[in-house]
């Protein structure tokens, strides 16, 4: 469904615009307003995309919501928008992230609140911006200028190791997407010179070029995601960056990578995606085994969710390369559900760190008994992130289980092993976090939830609940996108 | 009907909800009596459905779509049949009595709110299991049920032997979960749907397929199904070598031991593969590895519960020996017998569990047998109702347990398959153990000198009537629940539930030979079981009551063995070292060397190391002196001119 009115440029730019006049409130006698002004923007942010839900026409994977403007006329670049099944749910939880974001920085950031609260709006609109654009070069540009934003809040309001964390994220990634750039430019000249990503999707390239485009795509969207072995950036990131900078990367900056795979690797080299699919499982597998026991050892608690992030982003990037519906619909469930837990995972630790200034796990010990509020919060997403039946978690891993086991029984033998490894290393995070008796003086005047904290977690906590208990909303919406992307797959296009 | 089908899972949800979330605002009194009228309301219910199923009026519907992906549907949906009816009823009694008992067990607790809601929230998970028309449902209240036990075993949350048994408890029962997931993965792959009536009616279909798990190997794919599904019933049914987690699990509070780890949960593995007859019956390797199972867990853990001195842990090795017994039947397609032996269990264990829980509450939370001893002219009700339970678990003629162990033990005698005759040897010999391990507890306990101090002693007395009712109802059944065994396993009761192969069909053959319980009964006085459980019982007296001092020589005739039953053959000890510390060796070297060392170290920091030395390189020649760049300049021009004049 195309509407007039240009719903898709409110939804990236109304946040970008109130980035900017939070920016303009200045320093920090003025963080109040800031905060204010940063609240509205992302409300408003997250309402002016509900249309795109119930507006949504889910019998059809055609773009929808689509705008079109020339751009750079010479290059035949466009400023093209449009929304499928699969962008659609992205999208919404971005803008869902975003008000959770800027509540949960609230009394934490007292420097520079202004610049800290813009930065995440205006990064909230860019990633807008990644999901929706259906042109090549205005996904480039958008994909590249959401790194700005993170590296600053990693690098500005980050731990004591800020400068090198930043600077390894942002050099990882950037080495990732400049190959991107080449394929696109390849793109571009056999397409006859075309942007589009439509166009792409039926183009016909020789086989050794799809292979060398694939992994050019590779690279971007691995570190993005991050699939193993370039995935030791992102503990780094994490144990840095400031809570609100870890809720995004975690629940946003990792699904570009997973949406980068499905609108550009598969569709447009199906060929060398089969062909090179056993590798990627075998990538994605590792990822599932071998992160889910580094995660066991962590001392650190950010640490310790961010590899459970990297081993449940595994199950996204398996589900994609069984090629089945209940794999790749899987794998969208398992973006939007790791949203949902990751962040909130994260925003847990951050209560923690609010009051204790340690991520250490053996500093804790026994909150249960200062915070029982907290605790069966914490508890509900410790379970989710285990997998837990009626819980979110549960949802996509299930369904990519099933997938693999069609395609072959040892791949579903080694992913199910998250049902053992998933729980083993939350829950003994959990034990020696919560449980127990109060483990030191520190831990005894431990305060439980605020409001604001309570608010946050209780969002989580629903949807979280909602989307485990009834998810049929969720996979309604991406299942003809989903089925036509697979149909499109499975043609040849040498 | 279906409202009320509704109400069964939903009552008690609501009552878990309240005593959750609102459980501060409304009291420690409003919470029991909420979520105990839910309960009585889902108890209600459940009777109620039991009598409309015994009219012939079955029930299979989906209640909402959870999800679609691909072709496939996947639904939350009820199937009440006999089984359910059954299972219902005895989930929701046995379930309604522990909350009311809890009222005295927990009493002044500061968890008291939260322990209710946990209890509810377990019998609307275990409603949502048994009632399921699915397999993901049932996976769902699998999982559910698994929740509630880690919740609960951990209840006392500062101890730190609980929270390490629940942790223990949940990865273990994961480790069965992965079975059944793999399991429930093949049944979809193969079947296209979950449904149960749509499985088991493609099920002669798949079993003539094959699967290459192994290359070269080549299985019958329901092999495969029915082992990897039974593989999560011996995680929540605790068999061996599954079973490590339920003896620990007795560190929750006394009534979830009694509901959870005794009568119901761990029963839900019985329950999978009894509702699975249609699949397991076409695979006898499946069946073969069910009886190897169930045998080695009934004889080797009933050996356990014999050294036990923790009155709650001997109750615990018991439950895992009859989970065998029921396992055993299930191997030998007696799927009718073991589903009778569970609720016949769920009934004398029941009593045993609350009867020590009340022991332990007059013993100020005190749980060592060798501190106790003549109770009985203390506790009259808690002694009668013990009684009356240990001779059910002993087998004795007109007790629940002799009719649902004796056609147990027939019915392996009968059985065919590979290993039927291992499982009949260890089930014959389990009853005397049974007999001398139940009859210790109780002469222990109840009988002999008080061997407490002079302080417990001299507070002593009964438990309030909130402790003894249940005791009392509970022990009804546990009495009468067997009489029933006519028309419930040799009937026709669950001839449209349960399937058996004609070459299987031990259980017919038996009901050919049943004239009645009386006649069963007068036939027992003929048969080994019978003098073994006599034997057990007199063994037990004479070692507990008249030789009081023999038990220690024995012990230490026997150090070595005794030993090793003391240290629960040491399996403990293995699998920490081989799993846990395994687990933990592999994830610190792929940690320190896989992604430090060499992802870390060598190519990431290596190649920013590779740039600085090569800046270090370049930057020499960026000196600011002109005479410098003159010389590179000539260098440069020489050689561009050597290359191109070559």
């Amino acid at each position: 469904m195309s509407v007039g009115f240009p719903l898709l440029s409110l939804i990236i730019w109304l946040p970008i615009l109130f980035g900017i006049a939070v920016f303009s409130t200045g320093g920090d006698h003025n963080a109040q307003p800031a905060r204010w002004i940063a609240l509205i923007g992302s409300i408003l942010g997250f309402l002016v995309a509900i249309p795109l839900y119930t507006e949504f026409d889910p019998t059809t994977s055609v773009m929808q919501f689509t705008e079109n403007r020339v751009w750079f006329e010479r290059f035949n670049v466009n400023y093209h928008l449009g929304v499928d099944g699969i962008s659609m749910p992205l999208i919404l939880l971005n803008c869902f992230t975003t008000p959770l974001v800027v509540i949960a920085g609230w009394q934490v950031i007292q420097q520079r609140v202004s610049q800290y609260l813009g930065a995440f709006l205006m990064m909230s609109g860019i990633v807008n911006g990644v999901f929706a654009s259906l042109d090549a070069v205005l996904f480039y540009v958008f994909w590249e200028a959401s790194l700005i934003p993170m590296f600053l809040i990693i690098g500005i309001w980050g731990g004591p190791n800020r400068v090198y964390a930043a600077i390894k994220f942002f050099l990882y990634t950037l080495l990732g997407s400049l190959l991107m750039l080449i394929a696109f430019i390849y793109l571009y000249r056999s397409s006859g010179g075309s942007f589009s990503i439509a166009d792409y999707h039926q183009l016909s390239i020789p086989f050794t070029a799809q292979i060398l485009i694939f992994i050019a795509f590779l690279l971007a969207f691995a570190v993005k995601v991050p699939m193993w072995p370039v995935h030791t950036w992102l503990p780094d990131a994490h144990v840095e960056a400031p809570t609100g900078g870890s809720v995004v990367l975690a629940a946003i900056m990792l699904k570009l990578g997973g949406y980068g795979f499905l609108r550009f690797s598969l569709p447009i080299v199906p060929d060398a995606s089969h062909y090179l699919a056993e590798m990627m499982i075998v990538l994605s597998l590792i990822a599932v085994v071998y992160i889910g026991l580094v995660a066991l050892m962590q001392a650190d608690m950010k640490k310790l969710i961010a590899y459970s992030s990297v081993a449940h982003m595994g199950f996204v990037t398996l589900g994609f390369f069984l090629f089945n519906a209940y794999g790749v619909e899987g794998a969208m469930v398992q973006m939007i559900s790791h949203g949902f837990i990751s962040g909130a995972m994260f925003l847990c630790v951050g209560v923690l760190y609010d009051r204790l200034h340690s991520r250490q796990i053996a500093d804790y010990g026994g909150v249960v008994n200062k915070m029982p509020f907290f605790a069966a919060f914490f508890m509900l997403f410790a379970m989710a992130n285990a997998g837990l039946p009626g819980t979110s978690g549960f949802v996509g891993e299930f369904m990519v289980i099933m997938g693999s086991v069609q395609v072959n029984f040892w791949y579903a033998f080694l992913a199910a092993t998250t049902l053992i490894f998933g729980a083993a290393y939350t829950l003994w995070m959990y034990k020696r976090v919560i449980f127990g008796a109060v483990a030191s003086p520190a831990v005894e005047g431990l305060q439980d939830i605020s409001n604001r904290e309570f608010i946050l977690l209780a969002v989580l906590a629903l949807a979280v609940l909602w989307l485990g208990i009834y998810p049929f909303p969720l996979t309604d919406v991406m299942h003809v996108s989903v089925d036509n992307l697979l149909e499109h797959v499975s043609n040849s296009k040498l | 009907m279906q409202t009320l089908y509704l109400l069964v899972p939903i009552a008690p949800l609501l009552g878990a909800i309240i005593a959750g979330l609102f459980g501060r605002q409304i009291g420690t009194v409003w919470s029991h009596r909420a979520t105990i009228s839910l309960v009585f309301i889902s108890f209600i219910a459940s009777l109620i459905i039991f009598v409309d199923v015994l009219g012939g009026n079955v029930f299979n519907g989906t209640v909402y779509t959870w999800l679609v992906t691909g072709d496939t549907h996947f639904e939350i949906g009820f199937l009440i049949d006999q089984l359910t009816a059954t299972m219902m009823v005895v989930v929701s009694l046995v379930s309604l009595m522990v909350h009311v008992y809890t009222i005295g067990y927990m009493h002044g607790d500061p968890g008291y709110q939260r322990f209710f809601s946990y209890i509810s929230l377990f019998t609307f998970s275990m409603m949502m299991l048994v009632m399921s028309n699915n397999f993901l449902q049932l996976f769902f209240g699998w999982e559910a049920v698994g929740l509630v036990s880690y919740l609960l075993i951990g209840f006392w949350y500062t101890r730190p032997t609980a929270i390490y048994a629940n942790l223990k408890a949940f990865l273990v029962n994961r480790v069965g979960d992965f079975g059944f997931l793999l399991g429930i993965a093949l049944v979809l792959s193969y079947c296209g749907t979950l449904d149960y009536a749509d499985v088991f009616e493609q099920a002669p279909e798949i079993a003539k397929q094959t699967i290459e798990i192994i290359p070269g190997s080549s299985w019958l794919v329901i092999t495969v199904i029915c082992i990897l599904l039974f593989i999560g019933a011996m995680g929540k049914s605790a068999q061996f070598p599954l079973h490590v987690w339920l003896p620990d699990s007795m560190e929750g509070p006394t009534p979830i031991s009694a509901l959870i780890h005794a009568a119901t949960m761990v029963t839900a593995g019985i329950f999978m593969v009894a509702r699975m007859s249609p699949l397991f019956e076409l695979s006898d390797v499946a069946l073969s590895v069910i009886l190897l199972t169930g045998g080695i867990t009934t004889l080797f853990m009933a050996l356990v519960a014999i050294v036990q001195t923790d009155i709650k842990r001997v109750v615990a090795y018991s439950t895992l020996s009859q989970l065998g017994y029921m396992t055993v039947a299930l191997g030998a397609s007696a799927y009718s017998a073991a589903i009778f032996h569970l609720m016949t269990h769920a009934f004398f264990k029941a009593v045993l569990f609350l009867g020590a829980g009340s022991v332990i509450i007059a013993m100020h939370h005190e749980q060592n047998m060798e501190k106790m001893g003549g109770l009985k002219k203390y506790m009259p009700i808690t002694y009668w109702t013990m009684f009356i339970a240990s001779l059910a678990s002993a087998g004795v003629p007109g007790f629940s347990g002799f009719f649902s162990k004796d056609t147990i033990i027939e019915a392996v005698g009968f059985a065919t398959i590979p290993y039927a005759e291992f499982a009949y040897y260890c089930v014959v010999a389990t009853v005397f153990v049974t007999a001398l391990y139940t009859f210790r507890l109780f002469f222990m306990t109840f009988h002999g000198e008080a061997r407490m101090d002079e302080h417990t002693k001299s507070h002593l007395h009964e438990s309030p009537w909130v402790v003894t009712l249940p005791l009392i109802v509970l022990a009804i059944p546990a009495v009468g629940a067997g009489w029933f065994i006519g028309p419930i396993v040799f009937g026709d009761y669950f001839n449209n539930v349960i399937y058996v192969l004609p070459e299987h069909a031990a259980i017919e053959k038996l009901g050919a030979e049943f004239t009645g319980i009386g006649g069963m009964m007068a036939h027992a006085l003929t048969t080994v079981p019978f003098w073994l459980s006599v034997a057990g019982i007199f063994t037990a007296w004479f070692l507990y009551t008249i030789k009081t001092n023999w038990p220690g020589k024995i012990k230490s005739a026997f150090g070595p063995v005794y030993t090793v039953l003391d240290k629960k053959y040491y399996i403990d000890e293995l699998y920490s070292w081989l799993f846990a510390g395994g687990a933990r060796a592999l994830g610190s070297v792929f940690w320190k060397f896989g992604d430090m060392k060499l992802i870390d170290g060598s190519i990431v920091n290596g190649s920013a190391k590779l740039v600085a030395w090569t800046a270090t390189l370049v930057r020499r020649f960026q000196t600011g002196y002109i005479y410098h760049y003159a010389f590179t300049m000539i260098v440069g021009i020489f050689a561009i001119l050597t290359f191109w004049l070559h």
